[in-house]
């Protein structure tokens, strides 16, 4: 049992072994020539101002929360889109009940978000 | 799956479907706030009525089910599952009743406490009817996610949102537990279907990787029942939490995740009374009972005081599952009945006084009750008798029927440690008794103000307390030929 493991096990170490090597071989082979401008946070990019911890409005979780709804219709509805043919196939009809019962209890999760203003950004 | 299945989870269908309408209610009809919480109690009455009725007979018309069970084997019908069913939709309408005019007086009266309520119950009818671990996972996250909202329903209130935090950090780490328990017990079984676990457990005790999944599974519930050494969040969170929602999560809740460990203790049961888990369980309950009644006599708000003794009855129902025999689990059951109704009647008489600045949240304040307000003063008494364990009330033959248990699996000694922590408890329930009928108020006038549906809730929960108490065979009869 302990044997089929070992290709993972191959791929770790590897992984591992890579990214030491490259880390470490261009603070070896590369030329060093610091100035303050190369070592800011973003040498080519904006100018970081302020703290990092800085507090986030809490209307970006309920944006967050809302995505993960459609995320799962997502999950769900995509692969038994691709497969509808053949499990139509084999079990008939109530394939196609069961995804619109799951639809159903989860529209109206959906419908309640709405009402109660949750895509309201103000 | 068979059209016929969705006949059979009719129980679920309702509250299901029910959770769906009220949501719709509340979006369309401004006026519909207030036949709310009259529709939640209806459809938690007649899904009671209905699994009460269909717990050995089948609704006439349909087929016997199978023993294989519904939807491809994943839930069960009638049986131990529809008492359970039944006990929880009961119970639930008793919180929706005691809820109803308590969310008025606090000022947070939203229709989403019902839906919540309501899909509470849906996770824990999940929880009994399963015969398959995802199912349980799932029915217990419904539950407790629900009960994690509405701890902090009262938003606006400190200690309502310190029980929320504390009892979802808290439960969500139990949570990982019992899944790092199920991943063992399937990796080991190679199935998730309790009965093919089942079937194959005599092998598989003898592999340790099971015995720690077990193992797992049984703390991740052990924290849910709030058995010590896990039951550190109960206090808390049964103070902090409202009344009417404290109510609910004490009892039913507490019910709920028993049934999950009745339902894998076939397990446990085939491993014979002597085995690791039959010990576990002796220390589980020794510690349980006497913490909970030596930490209640501290207290001096009686919320966290029902707390510790929910801990002690915690213990004494743990001693059911130590016996490892039948009628441990026929006693755990009808301890569960006993205890809903005695703990739904003491919760509904607080928040029937309780005001909104936490008036009758002391001790203390229950002095001279009962001159003020004779009835629930009575009622009170009565439930603090049936809580300790007197005669003739329900209390009294759910503690018989455990310690009998005990004694005839040879385990006198905890039967012994059991009546020792019932003479402990007398101390603080009848303190109580003694604070309203032999001391003296400030203030004597008369409590009128009363609200009639927490009246009904309160006069509910004493008859039955009652009713078990004077007739317990009818129902021990009842759940005996179910096991």
């Amino acid at each position: 049992m302990i044997e089929s493991y070992i290709p993972i096990f191959l791929v770790f170490g590897f992984a591992i072994l890579f990214s030491l090597a490259v880390v470490f071989s261009s603070s070896l082979f590369g030329p060093q020539r610091p100035n303050a401008e190369k070592m800011t946070t973003y040498e080519s990019g904006v100018k970081p101002i302020g703290l990092a911890n800085e507090r986030v409005s809490v209307k970006y979780y309920l944006v967050a929360m809302l995505f993960i709804i459609f995320d799962l219709e997502v999950i769900f509805v995509y692969p038994w889109a691709v497969k509808f043919k053949s499990l139509y196939a084999q079990q008939g009809i109530q394939v196609f009940w069961a995804m619109i019962v799951f639809l159903t209890v989860f529209e109206v999760g959906f419908l309640y978000a709405f009402k109660k203003g949750g895509f309201k950004w103000d | 799956m068979e059209m016929k299945d969705l006949f059979y989870a009719m129980p679920l269908l309702i509250v299901g479907g029910g959770i769906l309408l009220i949501l719709l209610i509340d979006m369309f009809f401004k006026g519909g706030k207030k036949i709310i919480p009259a529709l939640t109690f209806f459809i938690l009455l007649g899904t009671a009525y209905y699994s009460l009725f269909t717990i050995n007979q089948l609704p006439i018309g349909l087929m016997p089910v199978s023993e294989f069970g519904l939807f491809y084997g994943m839930l069960s019908f009638g049986g131990k599952a529809h008492l359970f069913y039944f006990l929880f939709n009961f119970g639930s309408a008793i919180a929706v009743l005691i809820a109803n005019d308590y969310l008025k007086k606090i000022e947070t009266e939203y229709s989403e406490y019902y839906i919540l309520l309501l899909s509470s119950v849906l996770g824990m009818m999940l929880i009994a009817g399963s015969r398959n671990l995802v199912m349980i996972f799932i029915g217990l996250e419904q539950m407790s996610i629900s009960f994690y909202a509405l701890a902090g329903y009262r938003r606006k209130n400190i200690l309502s949102n310190e029980a929320a935090l504390k009892y979802f950090l808290l439960g969500s780490f139990a949570t990982g537990f019992l899944i790092y328990g199920m991943a063992f017990i399937f990796g080991t079984a190679q199935s998730m279907m309790l009965i093919d676990i089942f079937s194959q457990t005599s092998v598989l005790v003898k592999n340790p990787l099971f015995m720690i999944g077990i193992l797992l599974f049984l703390i991740g519930f052990t924290f849910k029942i709030a058995a010590v050494p896990f039951h550190m969040w109960a206090p808390d969170v049964y103070e902090g939490s409202p009344t009417s929602v404290t109510a609910l999560m004490a009892t039913v809740g507490k019910a709920a995740a028993f049934s999950a460990i009745l339902l894998i203790f076939v397990s446990v049961a085939k491993m014979g009374p002597n085995s690791v888990f039959s010990s576990m369980f002796s220390v589980v309950a020794v510690l349980s009972m006497l913490y909970g009644s030596i930490a209640a006599i501290a207290q001096k708000d009686i919320k966290r005081m029902l707390a510790y003794s929910s801990i002690a009855h915690a213990g004494y129902m743990t001693i059911g599952l130590a016996a490892v025999n039948p009628s441990g689990i026929a006693g755990i059951i009808f301890y569960l009945v006993a205890y809903t109704f005695m703990n739904l009647g003491a919760f509904g008489i607080i928040a029937l006084l309780e005001s909104k600045e936490g008036k009758f949240l002391s001790i203390e304040d229950y002095k001279g009750l009962g001159t003020r307000q004779p009835f629930l003063a009575a009622s009170l008494a009565i439930i603090m008798f049936a809580l300790s364990g007197i005669p003739p009330f329900a209390g009294f033959f759910g503690k018989y029927y455990i310690f009998l248990a005990a004694i005839q699996s040879g385990d006198t000694w905890l039967a012994l440690v059991g009546v020792l922590s019932s003479v402990i408890s007398v101390y603080f329930y009848l303190r109580v008794v003694v604070y309203m009928y032999f001391s003296k108020s400030d203030d004597e006038s008369a409590i009128l103000e009363i609200s009639q549906t927490g009246l009904l809730a309160v006069i509910a929960s004493l008859v039955l307390v009652i009713a078990f108490g004077l007739a317990p065979g009818s129902l021990i009869r009842l759940i005996s030929g179910l096991i």
